[in-house]
């Protein structure tokens, strides 16, 4: 597709507006306005969102900063709703009682509580029963709504008010969860991991691909929290960069089972640098702490092998 | 005239979803409200009707598809008993507050735990504060007929609430009895179009619904829904009214079996009643003056209509289906009673938990009943309105 990110950022108005009341510094908003940036201008959307920190910043009645239709239930249900949503275009539109012409796409928006955890089963279901619509997770590693609570996104040894960094207990002791690959065994149509970095063209690119894929798609997408991840507002994109570029949060996308990772940072840079910026790996630098470090390294490594294997192994030819 | 058939009240609710031919129905398989679905979904792949069934992995599912397909703009309707209705609890109260007129099946059956499948009024008692339109049925046609009525009630302008049409499990659901059916083609001229004003689909009209709702605006929202519960009643007698003219049979807020002169009175809801007005008929025989009060519509509580139709009673027996196990009495006792105290009635009062799980209920309990009932006028006296009825060991 030939198309330049440049027109598409000036010409294609943001559909999630201003006024919205997230955090300065917040990764969550700056995903959802290229996701829906990736809408086609003449496309209707139903947009929903499962309760947490973007639910509840950006429709407080009787304002809404959402241009397109929306909707939010519950915590632990955003695939669920929206998959009735789509059910009803199909049913409707079959019969004749909505405009022959138009299209309508339909993006759940979740962060990794209501995703990851809460809301998995209701998630699973919509992709297992071939909705065409898109999941997107915008992960932010911990229950940021509610006051930065450990979720299984949360990496190992991140002080959260629920994996305290204690005397005893440095952090949370368990490993994230893969969801991404979670999403893949589902073998969905389209299944893909990103973040904005850079010129977002990454994020962009897959966001089409995820709406415009018939079938259900999937898309997890970091998306920092300063307050739970403890950076200055103003690094952000730094932050997002030295994530792609440590291998902690790889690009990559997975069509019908085929996986190609989309970044491959030219010089691997140490977890450290991901690390060291932020607050909630503090304790992992006081001396005596470097068996935390290296084991978060080796964590990281081999997930990127096996995701560097996974690619070699999914486009053998045969 | 009408279609003369033998059906299950699972059946007779299906084939009415049938004729209804919603947009969309999401349901999942829980005894013993499961044929709805498996009947529904044999007549979605035999190309019988226009719904796109959606069989989601769990009850919570299933209403939260229900509240994101009604939302669309289409007409969603869904089955479920006890802890299916339980997993739904959060998404009930979201149903009834975004005014969404979704049309559930419950089959009754006792809430867990520990594990029972068979009939109780637990799991609508349960919903009796979730903003839900609750109508009860004596029989399949009952249930049929209410099932017809339904959409209409629910989409009512001056409503737009979600409604439940409960049965009894397996004692109605089960078993198969004689039925007059709607011809297909009368009951889509009673139901008509699905016509919502705001809906998600509308393209050149994008909609937001389910806010973040603070202190300046809930308190008003939720007045709003209890205007709209107390707008059904009288919804609910036009639509019956109506009803009444396409098929001769009558249906009020609640039905009244030879109560005009009864002394000696019943009030309870659903298959109960049908033995209860075999008792009553044998009483009479006897030259007791039993009645009865069956109520149809329990959501909107019909309180002051009912306490007028209890004026001429000596003892009342309301009969629960459900512990509330509150120390106190069963909801529908309560409920009763309050009505009556609104309107001065303050004859004697008793309230009988029964039928808790499964129990069988038969026409000698309720004979208990009646007998109970005559002494309590005959000595005066009262003690422990709060009773059980076909418990072992009770005295």
């Amino acid at each position: 597709m030939a198309y330049n990110l440049q027109e598409v950022m000036v010409n294609k108005p943001s559909r999630l507006t201003s006024g919205h009341r997230m955090c300065a510094g917040c990764g969550a908003p700056a995903v959802a306005r290229m996701v829906l940036r990736a809408l086609k201008p003449e496309d209707h959307a139903v947009i929903a969102n499962a309760t947490g920190c973007m639910e509840v910043s950006t429709f407080i009645y009787p304002y809404t900063a959402w241009t397109d239709s929306f909707i939010h239930t519950a915590f632990e249900c955003a695939g669920a709703t929206l998959s009735g949503t789509e059910a009803a275009y199909q049913s409707m539109k079959a019969q004749g009682k909505l405009p022959k012409d138009k299209e309508t796409k339909f993006i759940a928006f979740g962060g990794d509580g209501g995703t990851y955890d809460i809301g998995l089963q209701s998630l699973s279901g919509a992709m297992e029963r071939g909705h065409d619509m898109v999941y997107v997770c915008y992960d932010n590693g911990a229950y940021m709504n509610t006051g930065i609570q450990r979720s299984s996104a949360t990496p190992k040894f991140a002080d959260t008010t629920t994996s305290p960094a204690g005397s005893v207990i440095p952090g949370k002791m368990q490993n994230r969860k893969d969801l991404t690959k979670i999403m893949v065994g589902h073998h969905i149509p389209y299944a893909a991991q990103t973040l904005a970095m850079t010129n977002f063209k990454d994020l962009y690119e897959k966001a089409e691909k995820a709406i415009y894929t018939e079938g259900p798609a999937f898309l997890n997408i970091m998306a920092p929290c300063p307050r739970g991840w403890g950076y200055n507002t103003e690094d952000l994109m730094v932050i997002n960069k030295l994530a792609a570029d440590t291998c902690y949060w790889p690009l990559y996308e997975v069509v019908d089972g085929k996986y190609h990772i989309t970044y491959k940072p030219a010089k691997k840079l140490p977890i450290e640098e991901f690390l060291k910026p932020q607050k909630r790996f503090k304790h992992m630098f006081k001396p005596g702490n470097e068996w935390m470090i290296k084991e978060f390294q080796e964590e990281v490594d081999r997930r990127w092998e096996e995701l560097l294997e996974l690619e070699q192994l999914t486009n053998k030819e045969n | 005239m009408g279609i003369r058939e033998r059906l299950s009240g699972n059946e007779a609710v299906a084939i009415a979803m049938k004729q209804i031919n919603p947009d969309v129905v999401a349901a999942f398989p829980i005894t013993p409200s499961t044929e709805i679905p498996q009947y529904f979904s044999t007549f979605v792949n035999n190309g019988q009707v226009d719904t796109n069934f959606v069989a989601v992995e769990s009850e919570h599912s299933a209403m939260s598809a229900c509240i994101g397909s009604e939302a669309a703009g289409a007409r969603t309707m869904t089955a479920t008993s006890a802890n299916g209705l339980s997993l739904m609890w959060e998404m009930i109260y979201i149903a009834s507050s975004l005014r969404l007129p979704i049309v559930l099946s419950l089959v009754n059956r006792a809430v867990s735990g520990p594990l029972n499948i068979h009939n109780d009024h637990s799991d609508a008692m349960g919903a009796r504060d979730s903003g839900w339109i609750q109508l009860f049925s004596e029989n399949n046609q009952e249930a049929y007929d209410n099932t017809i009525m339904a959409n209409r009630i629910a989409e009512h302008e001056d409503v737009l609430l979600p409604l439940m049409v409960c049965q009894d499990g397996f004692i109605t659901s089960h078993s198969i009895e004689n039925i007059e059916l709607i011809e297909d083609e009368k009951v889509k001229e009673f139901v008509g179009k699905y016509t919502p004003k705001h809906y998600l689909l509308d393209d050149k009209n994008p909609m937001a619904i389910g806010p973040l709702d603070l202190q300046s605006y809930l308190f008003e929202h939720k007045a709003q829904q209890a205007i709209a519960m107390k707008n059904a009643k009288k919804v609910i007698l036009e639509v019956s009214k109506e009803f009444e003219k396409m098929t001769g049979r009558k249906y009020g807020l609640f039905e009244e079996y030879k109560l005009d002169d009864a002394e000696y009175v019943v009030v309870c809801m659903n298959s109960t009643a049908g033995t209860v007005k075999q008792t009553i008929d044998e009483l009479r025989e006897k030259g007791i003056k039993a009645g009865l009060l069956k109520v149809r519509v329990f959501r909107p509580f019909p309180g002051e209509e009912i306490a007028k139709a209890l004026s001429n009673a000596k003892v009342v027996a309301i009969l629960d289906k459900a512990d509330s196990l509150n120390g106190q009495g069963g909801a529908l006792y309560e409920d009763v009673v309050s009505g009556m105290y609104n309107e001065k009635l303050t004859i004697p009062t008793v309230n009988y938990i029964y039928g808790i799980g499964g129990r069988d209920t038969t026409s000698k309990d309720i004979e208990k009943v009646y007998e109970d009932l005559i002494e309590i006028n005959k000595s005066n006296k009262l003690e422990n309105p709060y009773r059980y009825l076909g418990l072992r060991g009770d005295k």
